[in-house]
């Protein structure tokens, strides 16, 4: 296997609120390697973005904090550099492409000014020089007629077009890792996946790592090379998408999979929801956090928190149960 | 454009007329004629002759809406405002000699209104709930609750008492000494600059918090954009656009604060000249005044509404 770019340790983030620390994410490692494409899976609120706001250290302080843990990327710790330091990450080693190309991009700056803003602030580039480059980044994001476009404003573009000019956004000082967080949500079911494809083969031309968060299992099954579901701030199962997908081993991933309609099924069938709502994650219960909605749960489960053990190659689950039986 | 500019421009008549209507008749329902103020000023025993006499070669016995209709004919046709009914000098030249003053004052105040208004309520918002933002936010509770008159009778009487400094009755022109001159405005324009900073400085505030929370500033802080210019490209610019309706509206009670500074401060302004012109009931000043504050306070909203254009990439007239 190639060279490590991301590695994540015990990494803890929480929030302070009324109701005490909410755990955000609450002890969560993994490893990122060079060129490969990470799926982090989980529903709303199961920790996914605030990972990915950690790693770029985007956390809001107050009321978040990252309480412990490592971010070690391209070999130094993130959490140990400076303010100055970190800026010279962001954007330059480590982009992220944002959820809501509706409001992520700013209606008083030009698309194109936007595009080329990280040249102007790691390259040193002018405000022409950049939106030279930012005119080819457009181009190779896909929007017709770029030239003209590149001066437009952001309330001129569509959904589709603002994505991309996002997507384009974060290539321009060709970065180590691209984390797309939910990067086609808001978006048409056909533009999806064009703009996923266009992501992926981008990213391959710069032989640069992309971590796509997304809740839509389908995406993951698609695009992933390595997938991590997430679960209440913990990884609960992590593999190869193939492990995932052919071998579940986490009652969550299961119930996941069974939520998800499948155009082969019949359609009369129904579809399985899991039962209750995911924890209060001020309040974990103690054990497994899934447990009280796992229709698996043994007595073990309420009393010990269960490790991602290895179950085979890189596939890893933090399950106490055998699933398969 | 244009021609949203041209009916915009339109658009400002029946305002104007309405609002010359209005004080045209108002200020003549203020008791006390003019005719009687002059008379009992020379001191003249009020025979009835004398009084129609008067009354006629001002005008005045006419009926008042041929009054009103006489004047507005000579506004229309010949760009005359009138004559004073007190000293026979054309109201458009009395106003054209004292826009100097007033134009200065109201400048300087509106820019030490902006200059403090926009930095104090940009670093409340970045530093929110920090000891500075607090201070900030009392003085500015402060500079609405104590009135500027107030402020500014402070300021006349307690140096002077105190070391007997008083600020210039006699103004001293910009041309012959610039420096004289800047200092003399510069109190009135602090104490009306600060009392209209207070409003703008709060909205600043409330609107930086509001920019600060949107998807795009947490998209420029991604992209390793330093606080400075997280805050003035990406922030400022956004927060600004109310901030300038505010200002826009602001224009009348600055209109209305520089009457009672050049009062207080004998600043000899068209401030000075309408109150002057209210306590003599010289109807045709007054009328002329208005007609001329109504215009630039419509003009600078238009101004403003163009503005948007510039500031709001959303807001293109056509």
């Amino acid at each position: 296997m190639s060279e490590k770019l991301l590695e994540i340790r015990d990494l803890h983030t929480y929030f302070w609120t009324e109701n005490g620390w909410v755990k955000a994410v609450n002890g969560v490692s993994f490893d990122l390697w060079k060129g490969e494409t990470l799926g982090i899976v989980g529903e709303s609120g199961c920790g996914k973005s605030v990972t990915a706001l950690s790693i770029l250290r985007l956390i809001p302080n107050p009321p978040g904090r990252i309480l412990k843990g490592e971010i070690i990327f391209e070999g130094r710790d993130l959490l140990q550099l400076s303010d100055e330091e970190m800026l010279r990450v962001r954007g330059n080693r480590i982009s992220m492409v944002f959820q809501e190309p509706m409001t992520s991009l700013n209606p008083v700056l030009t698309v194109g000014r936007q595009v080329g803003e990280p040249l102007e602030l790691h390259r040193g580039a002018s405000i022409k020089g950049a939106l030279r480059v930012a005119i080819e980044l457009l181009k190779k994001t896909r929007i017709p007629a770029a030239e003209n476009r590149a001066t437009d404003y952001p309330h001129q573009f569509s959904g589709g077009m603002r994505q991309r000019a996002m997507i384009a956004m974060g290539l321009g000082c060709e970065p180590g890792l691209i984390i797309a967080d939910e990067p086609t949500t808001a978006l048409d079911v056909t533009v999806q996946a064009q703009l996923l494809d266009l992501m992926k083969s981008l990213t391959r031309d710069l032989s640069a790592s992309l971590m796509i968060i997304t809740h839509n299992l389908g995406v993951v099954a698609r695009y992933a090379d390595r997938v991590n579901v997430m679960y209440a701030g913990k990884i609960v199962e992590t593999g190869t998408a193939h492990d995932i997908y052919e071998d579940t081993r986490h009652p969550y991933t299961l119930g996941l999979m069974a939520s998800v309609p499948k155009i082969d099924q019949d359609v009369k069938a129904k579809l399985v929801p899991i039962e209750g709502q995911p924890p209060d994650l001020a309040h974990l219960p103690e054990g497994c956090s899934f447990y009280p909605r796992c229709t698996f749960a043994v007595e073990k489960c309420s009393k010990e928190v269960p490790p991602l053990e290895t179950v085979g190659g890189i596939h890893q689950k933090a399950c106490w149960i055998d699933v398969r039986k | 454009m244009r021609t949203y500019i041209i009916k915009r421009v339109l658009a400002l008549i029946p305002t104007l007329i309405f609002a010359t209507l209005i004080v045209f008749f108002l200020i003549r329902m203020i008791p006390g004629h003019v005719i009687d103020l002059m008379l009992s000023q020379q001191d003249i025993s009020a025979d009835k002759v004398t009084r129609q006499k008067i009354e006629h070669e001002l005008g005045l016995d006419a009926p008042v809406h041929i009054q009103y209709l006489r004047w507005v004919s000579g506004v229309v046709l010949r760009g005359d405002l009138g004559r004073s009914l007190w000293r026979q000098t054309e109201v458009w030249k009395d106003i054209k000699t004292r826009i100097p003053v007033t134009a200065e004052l109201a400048l300087m105040s509106l820019m030490i209104s902006l200059l403090v208004a926009i930095p104090v309520g940009v670093y409340a918002a970045v530093r929110q709930d920090t000891m500075l933002d607090y201070i900030g936010r009392t003085v500015s509770i402060l500079g609405i609750a104590v009135p500027y008159f107030w402020l500014g009778t402070l300021v006349m009487i307690y140096p002077a008492l105190w070391w007997g400094w008083s600020p210039s009755v006699e103004l001293i022109p910009f041309r012959e000494n610039p420096l004289g001159n800047i200092k003399m405005f510069l109190v009135p324009a602090v104490i009306l600059g600060l009392f209209m900073s207070a409003v703008t400085m709060r909205m600043t505030r409330a609107m930086m918090l509001e920019v600060l929370r949107h998807d795009y500033i947490r998209t420029a802080w991604a992209k390793g954009a330093p606080e400075k210019i997280v805050i003035i490209r990406h922030a400022l610019k956004n927060a600004l656009i109310p901030v300038v309706t505010l200002v826009g509206i602001q224009v009348p009670t600055l209109v209305g604060g520089t009457i009672v500074i050049e009062q207080i401060f004998s600043l000899p302004g068209i401030g000075l000249l309408m109150y002057d012109a209210v306590l003599q009931r010289d109807y045709s000043v007054i009328s002329g005044l208005m007609l001329f504050i109504g215009l630039i306070v419509l003009l600078i909203n238009l101004l403003v509404d163009l503005s948007y254009g510039w500031i709001d990439p959303k807001v293109r007239y056509k």
